[in-house]
């Protein structure tokens, strides 16, 4: 961003306004936009320096290798119990870097707002997406912001690029699982997915379901610092626990058994898949994390994950085991045994 | 949750396990067929084959109105949201199924149809509200539980004078589908099938009480025990079951006495009598056209009737000649039985009624036990 | 075939209209399909419709026969 001239005729309307084409167009419109919107929310000493491109120091000394993820945030509604699109989008790929047993150190965002979303919703996104930055101790240090015509986008699509580090000891890996394994759920599943359908327009319920969206890497910086040989970490969100577990039992050519009275899950929220006809092995989560770790280590690791606030109620669910037909299967609440296979796409409520 | 754990107690299953294993006759097998895709749902969710003894056999009805429901029709939801331009309302369960032409409600919105899901018939009626200048179309597909829903919405808009809102009627009947199976030559005459008893529909009889089976089980003398959705429930009803066998008696036994009785919903019954007719005949996918099968609405809501409101004309969409599920879903055959099982032919990309909603009998096995067919699969 | 809760009604409103109530969780549904429904009573609910009322004593009754039916001999004669 160059030198951008002070004194803006009037400053933005944050309470009335909206965007409108001008404010992509790279023009004063846009810097306003950016100085009295953004920064203000967000303001560390990169986006001070006020370029196009983030300039950062050197990594960290210890030998590794530099960890790069990246992910869009189109969820509807933007606003929802527990959390919003921005906290979201920060925590999303915070986790994603973490999963790979990377420390998290700088964060990118780019906005592609709607035309006519309004600049009071815009900031309550801005300043929420600052705080979970903060609280993480990950800052954003660069972004973009796009502006589409209306009926082109849904209020605003945000897209985040973490960058983390992760040293040459730590090797988590989905191919890394072996028979005699145990994995572990780091907390109660369903949460997020059923409190984005509480407030979907035709599935109204006044459930107490809040997301559970957080970022987890210090609680996996805990867990790798205990000393348990952890194979793999993985967050299941949008894959859900049932192909979340899937993959990893295709990439590491084995099976697995689940025990569902073993698997956390919130009493309303199993009231809500109820009510639905849902499966909360296929509900999304944005908070949880699964991991599979040599079987002897498994008390070890339980122990570490529950001494953080965000593994309270983690549990050993289930082992890994030999099975050339990478079956995923549970012995169900009930006794008998079932198969707990990919989803063809997403879960839908069914009537029937 | 109240009224739903405890029927869902692994301790009393053991129980109730024990209980069938004893009464079991070793000399002979039983052959019972649950109607309802949610007991084919409870069944493998739960795994309730676990539990049974090897000379019970489940054999998998027909009873999921999204399975049943020929392609053909979904063209004509198809059709009102792409050519003339309607807004569709549909239940979740039919968004997916493949239809004509690669298409599918989900393939047709991603094409610009305006295809809403809805979890009521009431939302439907808002959406027409809320929408006075668009015409809009519910998809009503279901059996005997779904249909006093649809009615009142019917009623509703009646009483409002709307005049943008009709209905795709798909509503099908659960006694006229169990007579049309044991009225098939292989059952009744020739006995090549087994069927020995039925597993009785759960919701549907809450509506129609117990006495519409009284006629299958005399007629027939076949065994009829309504059963609620529970996996004890089930289980229960397969005891039921055994004994009646065991007893030669062929009655209709009610296991779901919580919620059904003889006489059923006499308010939801008059309500539907009040705005539906019976149709001459309806194609069931996989079953052919069966008489008396299904409902559509009376001329005097012709209004909301959308294939007259639209001039709508039925044109039947054979299944691809390698599907077996008109013999599934007769138990004539299993699943591993069909030869595109499986293969071509998987939940992702389902080819007949049997794998295209995750209770059709094929859709069912698939997902939650595929791997008892397969050798050497242990925990 | 079709999928419906137990669930007990805590609040009547306007237009047989009712909140009903499973595991904490909270739902709008309209009673128009029943009649003698009150505050307390459990039905069961489909696609946004109260079906029936849920009979507490035929409930308990079935979870009772669960576990009795173990106790009797296979003709059917208790011990």
């Amino acid at each position: 961003m160059s030198e951008i001239k002070k004194g803006y005729v009037r400053p933005l309307d944050i309470k009335h306004g909206r965007v409108d084409m001008s404010h992509g167009s790279g023009g004063r419109a846009m810097a306003q936009l950016i100085e009295e919107l953004f920064l203000p929310a967000f303001d560390n000493v990169f986006l001070r320096q006020g370029n196009d491109g983030a300039l950062l120091p050197p990594l960290p000394e210890e030998a590794g290798r530099m960890v790069v993820a990246t992910d869009a945030h189109v969820v509807a509604p933007l606003f929802f119990p527990g959390g919003d699109i921005g906290c979201l989008s920060v925590h999303g790929t915070i986790n994603d870097v973490a999963v790979m047993g990377a420390k998290p150190l700088y964060l990118a965002a780019s906005f592609v707002l709607e035309e006519g979303f309004p600049l009071a919703d815009l900031q309550r996104i801005v300043v929420s997406m600052a705080a979970a930055a903060r609280a993480a101790g990950v800052p954003i240090v660069t972004g973009d912001t796009k502006v589409v015509e209306r009926g082109k986008g849904d209020g605003v699509f945000i897209a985040t690029t973490g960058i983390g580090w992760v040293p040459h000891c730590v090797e988590l890996s989905g191919d890394r699982a072996r028979p005699g394994d145990a994995l572990l759920l780091s907390g109660c599943i369903g949460d997020h997915g059923m409190a984005i359908m509480s407030q979907r327009e035709s599935l109204a319920f006044d459930a107490p379901i809040e997301s559970d969206t957080a970022a987890l890497h210090e609680l996996i910086a805990s867990m790798l610092a205990c000393g348990a040989d952890i194979r793999c970490l993985r967050d299941p969100t949008r894959g859900w626990l049932a192909t979340t577990l899937n993959e990893i039992a295709r990439q590491s050519q084995v099976g697995m058994m689940l025990d569902e009275a073993a698997i956390p899950v919130k009493p309303a929220v199993d009231a809500a898949c109820e009510f639905l006809g849902l499966d909360p092995l296929y509900v999304a989560n944005e908070g949880k994390l699964v991991a599979v770790c040599a079987a002897s280590d498994a008390e070890r690791l339980l122990a570490a994950m529950r001494a953080h606030p965000l593994g309270r109620a983690a549990a050993i669910i289930g082992s890994v085991h030999a099975d050339p037909h990478q079956f995923v299967q549970m012995k169900t609440r009930f006794g008998g045994r079932r198969i707990v296979d990919w989803l063809t796409g997403e879960q839908l409520p069914r009537i029937c | 949750m109240k009224y739903v754990d405890e029927f869902r107690d692994g301790e009393l299953a053991k129980v109730l396990a024990a209980s069938i294993a004893r009464n079991v006759d070793p000399a002979r097998s039983y052959h019972l067929m649950e109607f309802c895709g949610g007991h084919t749902h409870a069944i493998s969710r739960y795994g309730l084959n676990d539990f049974l003894p090897p000379a019970v056999h489940m054999v998998h009805g027909p009873g999921c109105p999204v399975c049943v429901l020929p392609i053909g029709r979904i063209d004509l939801a198809i059709q009102l949201a792409l050519e003339r331009g309607a807004i569709l309302c549909s239940y979740g369960d039919t968004l997916r199924v493949p239809a004509s032409n690669g298409l599918s409600l989900l393939k047709a919105k991603a094409r610009g149809g305006n295809i809403r899901m809805v979890y009521s018939s009431a939302d439907a009626l808002k959406i027409a509200r809320d929408n006075p200048q668009r015409e809009v179309v519910f998809f009503a597909i279901g059996f005997e539980t779904t249909t006093p829903p649809t009615a009142l919405a019917i009623r509703q808009a009646h009483a409002e004078g709307m005049k943008n809102f009709s209905v795709l009627c798909n509503h099908v009947l659960t006694p006229a589908a169990i007579n049309h199976i044991l009225a098939s030559p292989e059952v009744r005459q020739y006995g090549t099938v087994p069927l020995d008893g039925f597993i009785g529909p759960a919701h549907v009889s809450t509506v129609i009480g117990s006495r519409p089976y009284e006629g299958f089980a005399a007629g027939y003398r076949k065994p009829v025990v309504i059963c609620g959705f529970e996996p004890l429930d089930v289980m229960q009803a397969i005891l039921m079951l055994v004994r009646q066998l065991n007893q030669g008696r062929a009655e209709v036994e009610n296991e779901f006495t919580r919620a059904v009785t003889r006489d059923g919903n006499l308010k939801a019954q008059a309500l539907v009598a009040e705005v539906f007719e019976t149709r001459d005949s309806f194609e069931w996918r996989g079953l052919g056209e069966v008489p008396s099968s299904a409902l559509q609405i009376r001329a005097a809501f012709a209004d909301f009737d959308a294939e007259r409101r639209y001039g709508l004309s039925y044109a039947p969409v054979p299944d691809n000649p390698a599907c077996e599920c008109g013999a599934i879903l007769r138990g004539l055959k299993k699943p591993q039985d069909c030869k595109i099982f499986g293969t071509a032919c998987t939940p992702e990309n389902p080819m007949g009624s049997c794998m295209v909603s995750s209770e059709g009998a094929c859709a069912a096995h698939y997902t939650y036990g595929r791997y008892k067919d397969i050798e050497g699969v242990t925990a | 075939m079709c999928l419906a809760v137990p669930a007990r009604v805590i609040e009547k409103r306007d237009n047989d209209q009712a909140i009903v109530e499973l595991g904490g969780v909270t739902k709008e549904i309209s009673l128009a399909l029943v009649d003698g429904v009150e505050v307390g009573d459990y039905v069961i609910v489909h696609v946004g419709f109260a079906l029936t009322r849920l009979d507490a004593e035929e409930a308990q009754r079935t979870l009772a026969l669960f576990a009795e039916m173990s106790e009797l001999v296979p003709d059917g004669s208790a011990p």
